[in-house]
């Protein structure tokens, strides 16, 4: 039977839980700070001692932590790269700017349990000797950015913030810093821009990678919501139990989103590769189904950036058999396992665990129109083919979608997306642009052409009955 | 009336700018705090956030003119932001967005905010506010509005006139049994 494993979720989903300290505390909050504050330094089996802050950056890179912003890039990793003998201070910077559609994950954190965010961003920043911290909310988020205000009073009054933070010497201050209402600012580069108080163009990497040269050139360490909640349970539980959660390569839990055509939709935590498409579609424990009389059409993995799957449509994938060996088989994409691998393998990616289902009362012309308008809206202006890429896709789109296209424009809207991403462009946007249009003219193409030849044909009959 | 910051808001400016190593960080927090309280964002209010910072005011109008949140003429006293994307898409916001508009003499089809003429509205289509679990969404103001219908949208703008005691004929609060 598949079903939802609570780490994250685990209080927020408790009737009469409150986002007050109180309730935190009575739910054990800060335990897991107060053991990190408390570590001592541990002597290693080769004679080596190990400091406390040492020792919390290898549980996390035990656990085997994957960023749950959307790239999926190992936590433990993007820590060990940060600049520690440069001299200048490092900076840790929370990445709330939740604006990829189709996710609402970190919403259900930052409203339901803001302390839990904060009990893992101090862990984080302990780990990483930062004593200056931001949580870079979207500007949209206004009650969030409120309740997380309220939540970093009562933990400053409470002495989990401030100076000396329970008496072990070490110092920490948290902000809140709200966006604006731009996408961009999500990408990190973009985002530490931003909050330089600058337009939020992306950097170019190198030599810019935030880890060495970030918030005002200096070592920075940009992570989600959700991961920063995850550190707070890894380093409760021991990176190696955390890690036996999930499967190998994706371990742990993650919270999916699902919406669009589907009975119940919302925010699930399940063990990442524990659950497949099907399960977190039709099951009564996840979406529960399609509405009734409909069929599945095609299924958005992660986020509008990732490229679609059509239903019934089959992916080959490796899978470790029994005795360990890894082969190649072909199932289909419902059997697929939900977690960064098996869908990256699959040619897609769960980029920020957002699930968006279409049934086949869906235009998937006008469902794309309806994507590349939201690109064109947010691409920054920066880069020339992402700026113009993305809205003349829109353009054409739009008057496909209008019932006013031309034949050519099938060809014409593919050869604008084959040429925006691929290391055109300073940042992912690029890709992400590029990646739903692309998909979507292979896997649904006969709408795209029918639409377009369907006006054609209007118009050949226009011609024909004003020459008559 | 010469412009001027209130001392309470310049109060919180300054300790916002404390926050950051480098003031011009504070930038964008400095504009949230002059739009709540001018309702937008007027030269004035630019030249006065470059002087605090320490900046040139094409500094400030550059974000300004960035950042979609920002508006540089004053808005109507709801501001319904209705969300354009996907999730709400699929949900439906597309027919309330049409509705709306209609409702206030507004052109569904034209793009970015517009106000109706009795000032009371300011309609916008904006990209995905991040709630696609309870499509469609609308955000009055700073509260948010969760699987809308037409008659929930017929509800709230009722409400917002009840509040401001104009708007049509009839008793709004009678009808709907919520307080004036």
């Amino acid at each position: 039977m598949p079903c939802e494993r609570h780490l994250i979720l685990k209080n927020i989903r408790k009737p009469g839980y409150s986002t007050d300290i109180e309730c935190y505390l009575r739910h054990g909050g800060y335990e897991v700070l107060r053991k990190a504050l408390a570590l001592q330094p541990a002597a290693q089996p080769d004679g080596t001692t190990l400091g406390p802050k040492e020792q919390i950056r290898r549980e996390v890179e035990i656990s085997g932590l994957r960023g749950r912003g959307g790239a999926g890039f190992s936590c433990g990793m993007k820590w060990s790269l940060v600049d520690r003998k440069s001299g200048k201070p490092v900076y840790l910077v929370c990445n709330a700017d939740e604006s990829e559609p189709g996710t609402f994950k970190d919403r259900q954190i930052i409203h339901h349990d803001p302390h839990q965010l904060i009990e893992g961003m101090i862990i984080a920043c302990y780990a990483n000797d930062v004593h200056l911290a931001f949580i870079y909310i979207r500007g949209e988020f206004i009650e969030g950015a409120r309740i997380l205000d309220r939540a970093l009073e009562e933990a400053r009054a409470a002495g989990f913030l401030g100076r000396n933070i329970l008496g072990s010497g070490y110092d920490l201050d948290i902000y809140i810093h709200r966006g604006a209402g731009a996408y961009i600012c999500g990408e990190e580069t973009g985002l530490i821009e931003s909050l330089e108080g600058k337009r939020p163009y992306p950097r170019i990497k190198p030599p810019y990678f935030p880890a060495v040269l970030g918030l005002y050139q200096c070592p920075t360490i940009v992570n989600n919501v959700e991961t920063l909640c995850a550190v707070k349970h890894i380093v409760g539980m021991g990176g190696a139990e955390y890690a036996r959660l999930g499967t190998p390569d994706n371990t742990g839990t993650r919270l999916v989103c699902i919406s669009g055509h589907v009975k119940r939709p919302g925010c699930y935590e399940i063990e990442v590769g524990k659950v497949t498409f099907r399960d977190l579609i039709f099951d009564e424990a996840f979406g529960g189904g399609l509405l009734d009389g409909r069929q599945l059409k095609a299924i958005i993995p992660g986020g509008v950036s990732a490229k679609v799957f059509r239903a019934g449509e089959k992916v080959r994938v490796n899978k470790r058999t029994a005795d360990g060996k890894m082969i190649e088989t072909e199932m289909d994409v419902l059997d697929l396992p939900y977690d960064f691998t098996s869908v990256s393998a699959a040619g897609s990616m769960s980029g920020s665990g957002a699930i968006i289902v279409l049934d086949n009362s869906a235009d998937m012309v006008e469902v794309l129109a309806n994507i590349s308008e939201f690109f064109a809206h947010e691409s920054c202006g920066q880069c020339t083919p992402c700026r113009e890429g993305s809205l003349w896709m829109a353009k054409i789109l739009r008057r496909l979608a209008k019932g006013r296209g031309q034949p050519a424009d099938v060809a014409l809207l593919l050869s604008v997306a084959d040429q925006i991403p691929g290391g055109r462009t300073i940042c992912a946007f690029g890709e992400a642009c590029s990646w739903p249009v692309q998909s979507f003219l292979v896997k649904f193409g006969d709408e795209f052409r029918a639409k377009a030849e369907a006006n054609a044909d209007k118009k050949s009959d226009r011609a024909f009955a004003e020459t008559q | 009336m010469s412009w001027a910051v209130p001392k309470e808001v310049e109060e919180k400016v300054d300790a916002l700018v404390r926050r950051y190593p480098k003031p011009r960080s504070a930038v964008v927090m400095v504009l949230h705090a002059l739009q709540e309280h001018f309702g937008c964002i007027s030269p004035e209010a630019i030249e006065w956030t470059a002087r605090k910072l320490g900046l040139r005011p094409i500094n400030v109008l550059e974000l300004v003119t960035f950042y979609p949140m920002f508006r540089r003429e004053p808005f109507g006293k709801f501001h319904l932001r209705i969300c354009r994307t996907l999730s709400c898409a699929l949900a439906g916001s597309h027919q309330l967005h049409r509705h709306i508009c209609e409702k206030l003499g507004l052109d569904p089809a034209k793009p970015g905010p517009q106000t109706s003429t009795d000032g009371l509205f300011t309609v916008e289509f904006v990209e995905c506010l991040a709630s696609c679990g309870t499509a469609p969404v609308i955000m009055c103001n700073e509260t948010q509005h969760e699987q809308m219908t037409i008659e929930q949208v017929d509800k709230l703008l009722d409400q917002c006139r009840c509040k401001c005691g104009t708007g049509r004929e009839g008793n709004l609060a009678a009808e709907h049994g919520f307080e004036p």
